[in-house]
C-alpha cells in the first residue's frame, strides 16, 4: 500500500476520515497490516532482560516519527544511532514497507502510521512483557528511565501515576534523568515508595557534593535462572548542567569512568557472572564509555532516543561490550538473551521489538488502572485546539514541525523577534489532519519549569548561544556532547558548519533578511530557564492560548540552519 | 567531593582507611603550608609572585624552567563542569619522592590556583575546588626528586539547558 497514494491524496483521504468520526487506526480496516512472526522470538540461554527506556510518561498509544536528520559528524558520521531513513533500514537489512520499518525510521511515515496505527502504550507494553515473560521465566524488567516526565499526567501527580503503572508493569530496575527534574525531595521520595514495589534505583554516578557519598545504591545483584547479575546503573551524566541544578543542589553527577570501572570490579568480586550497566548516558557516550572500561557484558542504554534495531559490539582491552538503545515514548521492548557457560558470557541474541497498539491486546488491568489515573483530567486533556495542517513532529537534529509551532506561537504571542525553543528529544507526533489537543501540547511541553522569558540580548550573546548549543552536539569527543538536539530558533535564520570547531560553526545569521548585528539588541523569547527563581506564564498556556485564537488547521514550515561541509550524510533523509 | 568518593563507602560497613588518612594529611599539609608559622612558610612567600603572574607561561617559568609532561600524573575533573565557580579537582602522582603539587587553570585570570607540599611518607595526591571561568585546560605540575613534570586535561564549561 505504501507509495501508491500521493501526499495530496493522502491528506485528503486522512482528513475525510477525520471529519467522518472514523479512527485513523482504523481507516485502512481489511487490509492486513502484516504482524506476521513479529512477536515470535524464541528463547536463547538462561539470562533474560527486558529493556525500555524513555517512555516519557507516555500511558496511552501514540505516534512517534523517528527523525529525518539524526546528523553524526567526525567519527561518528554514517554509523548507528546516527542512521535515518532508507539509510537505516538498509544497514538493518529492514524490508521497507514493513511494520518493524515504520517503527525504526520516517520514510513514508504518514501512510505507513495510517497502515500501523499507534505504538506503545503501558496496557500493549504490559501484554508483550507479559508474553516475554511466558517464554522467559526469571527474566528482569530494566527502565532506563525518563519515566517520571513527558504527559500532564506525570505532571499533575508528580508523576504518581507513572510509579503506580511501573510496579503494575513489574519494573525490577531504573536509573533516572528527567526523574530529577521533580526535586530530589520528591524523587527520594517515590524512590521509597518504590522499594516497596520492590523495584530498585540505581546510579552509581550520583554522589552527594560535600562528602562524596553515594546517594543511590550503584547496582544490584539478581540471580537469573541460577546466573548472579549485577545491574549498575548510571544516571544521565549531565543532569545539572542540561537541566536546573536547583532541583538536585546537594549532588553531583558525572560519567565517573573511573568509579564506574571500581563498581564494575567489585560487582564481579561479589560474584557476578553477567554484567550489565543501565545507561542514561546517550548512545555516542555509551560507545565512547564501552570502549575503555572492561568487564561491562552489555550497556542497555537510552537518552538519546535512538531506536537501534542490532546492539553494537564494541571492543575493549577486556573483551567486547554490546552498546543498544532502546527508543522512546513506549515504543520499543529490547529483549537481550545471554548464554552462560562455565561461569561467563558464550552468547547472546538481541531483539528491538517494536509496540504496536493493534497488534498487542491491551492489558485489561493497566488500562483499567490507565483509566482510573486519566478519569479526573479527561474533560481538559481532550480539548480540541486546532487542526494539524501537516505532520507534527519534534525530533531531528535542527528542527521539527511541533517545535517550529511552539516557536510561532512564542513569536506572536510575546511580540517576540527572535524565538528559542530547547532541542528536547521526547514529545509525540500527530499527522495531518489530527486535532491538537490540549494534551498533545502538554505532551511537548510538560516540565516542571515551564515558564516563558522575555529577554533583551545583542547580536553576540545569540550567537554565543548558537556556539555553545552547537558544540554539546558536535563537539568531537562525545563525552563533551550532552544528547540534546540544536535548539530551535524562530525568526533567525542561520548557516551552520558542524565539523569546525567551537566558535567557527555558526554563521550567516540573518533576520528579516538583514545580518544580526553583533552589538545591537533584539527582543528574544524562550522558555525553560535553568536559572532558579524565573517568573513567567507557562509556555503550555502560551501554545494553547495561539492554536485556540487560530481554531482551524496549522501548518508550521519548520525552518532549519543551511548546512555547510555536509554532503553525503546517512544522517539526513 | 564528588572526584574522588570510593567503592569503600558502598556498601557499608566502609573503614576509614590509610588511604583515606594520609590522604586527608595530605590536605592538611597543603592548607597550612600557607600558613607563616609552619615549615613550607618560605616557600609560599615564594610563590606569592607566582600567585599574581597573568599567563600559564609565566606561572610555568615562575615554577622552574624545564618542565617534562608524565603519564604518571592523573587529572580527575568533570568532562563537563556543574558549576563553574567549584569546579572538583583531584591531582594523583605516581612519580617517586613527589614533593609538591601546583594546579593551573590555563584561561583564569590568575592561573595558578592552588600549591601544595607533599610530605615524606604522604599519598601524593591532593583535592581541591577551583574557579574555571571559561572551558581551559588544567594543567598539573609536579614537583618529584627535584625534577618538575607536569600534565593537561580540558574541563569545558558550558551554559547548559538544552539536554534531550
Amino acid at each position: 500500500m505504501s507509495g501508491h497514494l500521493s501526499r495530496r491524496e493522502f491528506l485528503e483521504i486522512l482528513l475525510a476520515a477525520t471529519a467522518s468520526g472514523l479512527p485513523i487506526g482504523h481507516s485502512r480496516a481489511g487490509a492486513d497490516p502484516g504482524w506476521e512472526g513479529l512477536y515470535e522470538v524464541p528463547r536463547f540461554g538462561q539470562v533474560h532482560v527486558l529493556h525500555f527506556t524513555d517512555c516519557h510518561a507516555q500511558l496511552k498509544p501514540i505516534l512517534f516519527r523517528e527523525p529525518s536528520v539524526n546528523l553524526g559528524t567526525g567519527p561518528a558520521k554514517n554509523r548507528a544511532p546516527h542512521l535515518v531513513g532508507r539509510a537505516l533500514l538498509r544497514a538493518y537489512q529492514v524490508r521497507e514497507g514493513s511494520a518493524e520499518a515504520h517503527a525504526l525510521s520516517c520514510v513514508d511515515f504518514e501512510e505507513a502510521a495510517a497502515r500501523f496505527g499507534k505504538v506503545g502504550g503501558f496496557s500493549h507494553l504490559s501484554t508483550l512483557i507479559k508474553r516475554m515473560k511466558a517464554s522467559r521465566p526469571g527474566a528482569l524488567l530494566l527502565d532506563g528511565g525518563d519515566t517520571w516526565q513527558g504527559s500532564a499526567t506525570a505532571l499533575w501527580t508528580q508523576a504518581q501515576d507513572m510509579a503506580d503503572a511501573c510496579a503494575a508493569l513489574g519494573v525490577d530496575v531504573m536509573t533516572g534523568h528527567w526523574e530529577f527534574t521533580l526535586g530530589s525531595d520528591r524523587v527520594e521520595q517515590l524512590i521509597a515508595s518504590n522499594r516497596k514495589n520492590r523495584i530498585e534505583f540505581v546510579a552509581h554516578n550520583v554522589a552527594t557534593k560535600d562528602f562524596g557519598d553515594p546517594v543511590f545504591a550503584p547496582y544490584v545483584m539478581r540471580e537469573i535462572n541460577g546466573v548472579a547479575t549485577a545491574i549498575i546503573g548510571q544516571a544521565f551524566p549531565y543532569t545539572p548542567i542540561a537541566n536546573p541544578a536547583h532541583f538536585v543542589p546537594d549532588w553531583a553527577f558525572g560519567i565517573q569512568e573511573e568509579h564506574l570501572q571500581q563498581t564494575v570490579a567489585l560487582a564481579r568480586k561479589q560474584g557476578a557472572v553477567v554484567v550489565l550497566l543501565l545507561s542514561h548516558n546517550g548512545m555516542d557516550v555509551d560507545l565512547k564509555l564501552a570502549s575503555r572500561v572492561t568487564g561491562i557484558d552489555a550497556i542497555l542504554g537510552g537518552h538519546t532516543h535512538d531506536g537501534v534495531a542490532r546492539p553494537v559490539e564494541v571492543r575493549n582491552s577486556g573483551g567486547t561490550t554490546l552498546v543498544t538503545n532502546a527508543g522512546s515514548n513506549g515504543k520499543f521492548l529490547g529483549v537481550l538473551d545471554f548464554s552462560v557457560k562455565e561461569n561467563r558470557v558464550d552468547g547472546w541474541r538481541y531483539r528491538l521489538l517494536p509496540v504496536f497498539a493493534n497488534a498487542l491486546p491491551a492489558d485489561p488491568q493497566m488500562e483499567s488502572l490507565i483509566a482510573k489515573i486519566r478519569a479526573p483530567h479527561e474533560a481538559k486533556l481532550g480539548e480540541r485546539l486546532a487542526i494539524a495542517g501537516d505532520t507534527l513532529y519534534r525530533r531531528g537534529t535542527f528542527n521539527g514541525s511541533f517545535d517550529q509551532l511552539v516557536l510561532d506561537a512564542l513569536l506572536a504571542e510575546k511580540n517576540a523577534q527572535i524565538a528559542f525553543s530547547p532541542g528536547f528529544r521526547w514529545g509525540t507526533s500527530l499527522v495531518a489532519g489530527s486535532p491538537i489537543t490540549y494534551e498533545d501540547v502538554m505532551n511537548v511541553t510538560a516540565i516542571t519549569y515551564p515558564q516563558t522569558t522575555v529577554s533583551e540580548m545583542t547580536g553576540e550573546r545569540i550567537k554565543a548561544v548558537l556556539e555553545d548549543v552547537a558544540d554539546n552536539l558536535f563537539n568531537p569527543d562525545p563525552y563533551l556532547q550532552q544528547g540534546g538536539d540544536m535548539v530551535r530558533v524562530g525568526g533567525l535564520s542561520y548557516a551552520i558548519a558542524p565539523e569546525r570547531a567551537m566558535g567557527e560553526r555558526i554563521q550567516d545569521l540573518q533576520l528579516g533578511g538583514k545580518p544580526l548585528e553583533a552589538g545591537r539588541t533584539y527582543k528574544v523569547a524562550g522558555w525553560a530557564p535553568v536559572a532558579a527563581g524565573v517568573q513567567g506564564e507557562p509556555v503550555w498556556d502560551v501554545v494553547s492560548r495561539w492554536l485556540r485564537d487560530r481554531k482551524e488547521v496549522v501548518s508550521p514550515n519548520p525552518a532549519s540552519p543551511r548546512l555547510i561541509g555536509v554532503a553525503s550524510n546517512d544522517g539526513i533523509a | 567531593m564528588k572526584s574522588d568518593f570510593d567503592l569503600s563507602a558502598w556498601p557499608p560497613p566502609s573503614l576509614f582507611s590509610r588511604r583515606h588518612f594520609l590522604r586527608l594529611g595530605a590536605r592538611l599539609a597543603g592548607a597550612l603550608a600557607l600558613l607563616p608559622w609552619v615549615p613550607g612558610a618560605a616557600w609560599a612567600a615564594a610563590l606569592e609572585a607566582v600567585f599574581k603572574e597573568r599567563t600559564v607561561a609565566d606561572v610555568l617559568k615562575g615554577l622552574g624552567d624545564d618542565i617534562q609532561s608524565s603519564d604518571q600524573i592523573t587529572i580527575v575533573t568533570p568532562e563537563i563542569a556543574e558549576n563553574g565557580a567549584v569546579v572538583p579537582v583531584t591531582v594523583k602522582s605516581a612519580l617517586p619522592s613527589t614533593t609538591e603539587i601546583y594546579l593551573v587553570v590555563e584561561k583564569n585570570p590568575n592561573p595558578l590556583a592552588a600549591a601544595f607540599i607533599i610530605p615524606d611518607q604522604t599519598e601524593p595526591s591532593i583535592s581541591a575546588r577551583v574557579k574555571v571561568a571559561q572551558s581551559s585546560n588544567l594543567i598539573a605540575v609536579v614537583k618529584a626528586d627535584g625534577k618538575l613534570y607536569s600534565a593537561t586535561r580540558e574541563t569545558k564549561v558550558t551554559l547548559g539547558g538544552c539536554g534531550g
